[in-house]
């Protein structure tokens, strides 16, 4: 009787931890949704001194450049190089450059331009805005009677919305320039043949746009974990460095996921709408 | 007790905490009761220990927290009846200096200082410039408008702070533990310059602080406060003569008295497993 009392009494210990989780996450998920709303309500200032904003899209936009680039270069390589090994095998390998294309426009150039954006600007928002926090910087704009979210957190916030398309569309046309690259100069594929069918399968409407509103998508969930979880930091040494990660962690699995849903609205079954 | 007393009965007090209460939770309370009334033109000390809710109740002043109990009457509006507008409206007319300065680490000296003018008043850029080094020679930091806050020093740093908190002319400054950190030099110039910059502003000063004897070479007026009460008030003179036993162990900084050395603990030789003889 007694072991069944402690079992009893363990499951609703268990039960009750897993009811405090979902509470505080889902409170957590209500205060993140109320700072976004606050912050795009209070963007007045960084759409009228555009300026400010213009910084954040170079920090986070320029600044990223590098490595978006040569992770574009190299992922259009390695998809060059491995489509023909299977295009080859239907005597397809002239549908090289379509095969490129269309994996990173609708794909890989969002999604891997995404997490590289998360990884680079995305933790560096969040580390900015938690230490700006932690050394009483904000608060000095408060009390300067300038609102940090008006001020700091909304020029950061529609900086990286906006770096983000640019950088998955710079990500997908250094893709396509990778897989020219060993596609047709390393391995030898026509050409005329490479260019031309892309340009005749790659559709505007249902490959195009439809990757830039998954980049645009993704971009906005970044930028809108990066600065809550920046904002949002315990003032410490230990509590900015966890936010920073749980950035990078988050914008991560909210770009897989988001990616899921998006592809299944846009899934048309090989039928252009 | 009661607790307000007036520098000048006759000036209008510029702050006047009535009866205020405040905690951070519902079980604990930081301010009980406490009872202040702070006359224009005075520079006012608000002392004790680490954790006695001198911070907590200079946040209450600036608008941050609202009381749970009683009214905080700044600048003849009570922070509680105000709405975000009109707390701001209210900290254009109150400077504030940081216990590190919270000097904006993305710009220069000279941005810094610039910031709260480019936020709030629409200058052209000679009259501006002409501004910025105005308050930076007040300062004494005129040489340093280009530099960048992480080549400043502690004391360097603490006065770029302080000439950016004027930079609005206010009517009401608030030092959060100004001399933490600080060399004797840096120490005694910001001594120095809050006592001028109150005086040629014809503004009201209040200090928090534990540095007992040095601030009370600058204050007309000190409330000393213990466990988030106000437990003795008035002029340098009278703290130094003060006969309460807190305020006779804080000023004169002796072991014994009041506050113990010892953090409450469980009995020594129980912690140590020492067996009774």
């Amino acid at each position: 009787m007694r072991q069944a009392d402690k079992l009893v009494q363990e499951a609703r210990a268990r039960l009750e931890r897993l009811g405090a989780t979902v509470t505080s996450q889902v409170l957590r998920l209500g205060f993140a949704s109320r700072f976004l709303f606050y912050l795009v309500m209070h963007s007045g200032t960084a759409l009228r001194r555009f300026r400010l904003t213009i910084a954040e899209v170079y920090f986070a936009g320029v600044l990223s450049l590098i490595i978006i680039l040569v992770s574009g270069l190299f992922v259009g390589m390695v998809l060059a190089l491995q489509g023909y090994e299977t295009l080859q095998r239907f005597g397809a390998s002239e549908s090289l450059g379509v095969l490129v294309a269309l994996s990173l426009v609708r794909e890989l150039g969002p999604v891997v331009a995404g997490l590289l954006f998360a990884s680079r600007a995305g933790s560096a928002i969040t580390a900015e805005i938690g230490l700006m926090k932690a050394t009483e910087q904000l608060s000095a704009m408060e009390m300067m009677a300038v609102d940090p979210i008006a001020r700091v957190v909304a020029p950061r916030f529609w900086g990286g919305v906006i770096s983000m398309p640019l950088l998955a569309a710079l990500f997908s046309a250094m893709g396509i320039f990778g897989g020219y690259l060993v596609g047709v100069q390393l391995i030898g594929v026509d050409a005329g043949a490479f260019w031309s069918q892309m340009q005749a399968a790659v559709d505007l409407r249902n490959d195009i746009v439809n990757g830039v509103i998954k980049s645009a998508v993704f971009g906005v969930a970044v930028a809108w974990i990066a600065v809550f979880e920046g904002y949002d930091a315990p003032p410490t040494a230990e509590g900015v460095s966890r936010a920073t990660t749980r950035t990078v962690v988050t914008s991560s699995l909210a770009i897989l996921a988001l990616d899921f849903v998006l592809t299944a609205l846009m899934f048309t079954g090989g039928k252009a709408s | 007790m009661q607790q307000s007393s007036p520098l000048s009965p006759a000036a209008a007090p510029i702050v006047e905490i009535q009866g205020v209460w405040f905690g951070y939770d519902a079980a604990h309370s930081v301010l009980r009761d406490i009872n202040m009334s702070i006359p224009r033109g005075s520079v006012v000390g608000i002392m004790g220990q680490s954790g006695c809710g001198k911070t907590t109740l200079l946040r209450v002043i600036m608008g941050a927290y609202l009381p749970t109990k009683g009214a905080a009457r700044v600048l003849g509006r009570a922070t509680s009846e105000l709405d975000r507008d009109g707390l701001y409206l209210m900290r254009r007319r109150m400077g504030m200096l940081f216990q590190f300065g919270a000097l904006f680490t993305d710009l220069s000296v000279y941005e810094n200082v610039a910031f709260p003018l480019r936020e709030h008043a629409q200058l052209p850029e000679a009259l501006l410039h002409d501004l910025v080094m105005m308050k930076l020679q007040a300062v004494g930091l005129r040489g340093a408008a280009g530099r960048m806050p992480t080549e400043l020093s502690g004391g360097m740093g603490r006065r770029v702070a302080l000439a950016r908190s004027i930079a609005l002319d206010p009517q009401l400054m608030l030092y959060d533990e100004p001399f933490t950190g600080l060399d004797p030099i840096s120490f005694g110039v910001i001594v120095r310059l809050i006592r001028q910059l109150n005086d040629s502003l014809g503004a009201t000063s209040i200090i928090v602080t534990h540095d007992v004897q040095e601030a009370l070479d600058v204050v007309d007026y000190v409330y000393f406060m213990a466990a988030g009460r106000v437990i003795a008030q008035g002029t340098p003179e009278e703290i130094r003569a003060s006969a309460e036993p807190f305020v006779n162990q804080f000023v004169n900084g002796k072991l014994e008295g009041p506050v113990p050395f010892h953090y409450p603990a469980p009995d020594y030789g129980a912690d140590l497993e020492l067996a009774a003889p």
